[in-house]
């Protein structure tokens, strides 16, 4: 089972950090705070977790892998996620160390 | 935006004490963080989903000294962006 906002939800109830109807909104606005930064074309950072940046593509020459026909790409936004050093350390069951 | 930004962004929208938007926050991801430990997927409808993925190893160099380095399997976490997300950030550029 992936882990879901009902799971945060559940989690901030259960610490007795908020009500269940408290949290359900708590965590709705965080992410929805999440996504206006980064429609807005700012960085987020959370030290401990990660980073999403907001990059630029260029518009490119591609090919579609299905029919083998050229095609433009064209010019973007995307949003990257890079992992903190803590994280990928956690999840490699690494002990800490210094940086 | 940084942690303590999106502490203050929440505890104005949501009319919380600082310090109960900072237990909000910090639970959030402290879950997000364990759940990935677990190695379990995590999806925020909108948002995006994380997943852990494998990497090998595999010989590697250090490219300022050329010297030849076994760089060893990993795990790393991989976001992949929702949907509502992804039309935003890419709508938000041509503003």
């Amino acid at each position: 089972m992936p882990l879901t906002k009902a799971s945060l939800v559940q989690a901030l109830f259960e610490r007795e950090i908020l009500s269940k109807a408290e949290a359900a909104r708590a965590v709705d606005t965080v992410f929805h705070l999440l996504k206006q930064t980064l429609a807005g074309g700012e960085d987020v950072l959370i030290s401990g977790f990660g980073k999403w940046v907001v990059r630029e593509k260029k518009e490119r020459r591609g090919r579609n892998p299905q029919t083998g026909k050229d095609l433009t790409i064209n010019a973007r936004r995307v949003v990257t996620f890079r992992a903190s050093g803590v994280l990928r350390r956690h999840i490699n069951k690494e002990k800490p160390t210094l940086e | 935006m940084n942690k303590s930004q999106l502490i203050e962004a929440l505890a104005k929208a949501e009319n919380l004490t600082i310090k109960k938007a900072e237990m909000v926050v910090n639970t959030i991801f402290d879950n997000m963080t364990d759940a990935l430990i677990e190695d379990e997927r995590i999806e925020i409808r909108g948002f995006g989903s994380f997943k852990v993925k494998c990497y090998n190893g595999y010989q590697g160099r250090n490219p300022k000294t050329g010297a030849v380095i076994e760089v060893c399997e990993k795990k790393l976490p991989f976001f992949k962006v929702g949907k509502e997300l992804k039309e935003r950030v890419d709508k938000g550029g041509q503003d």
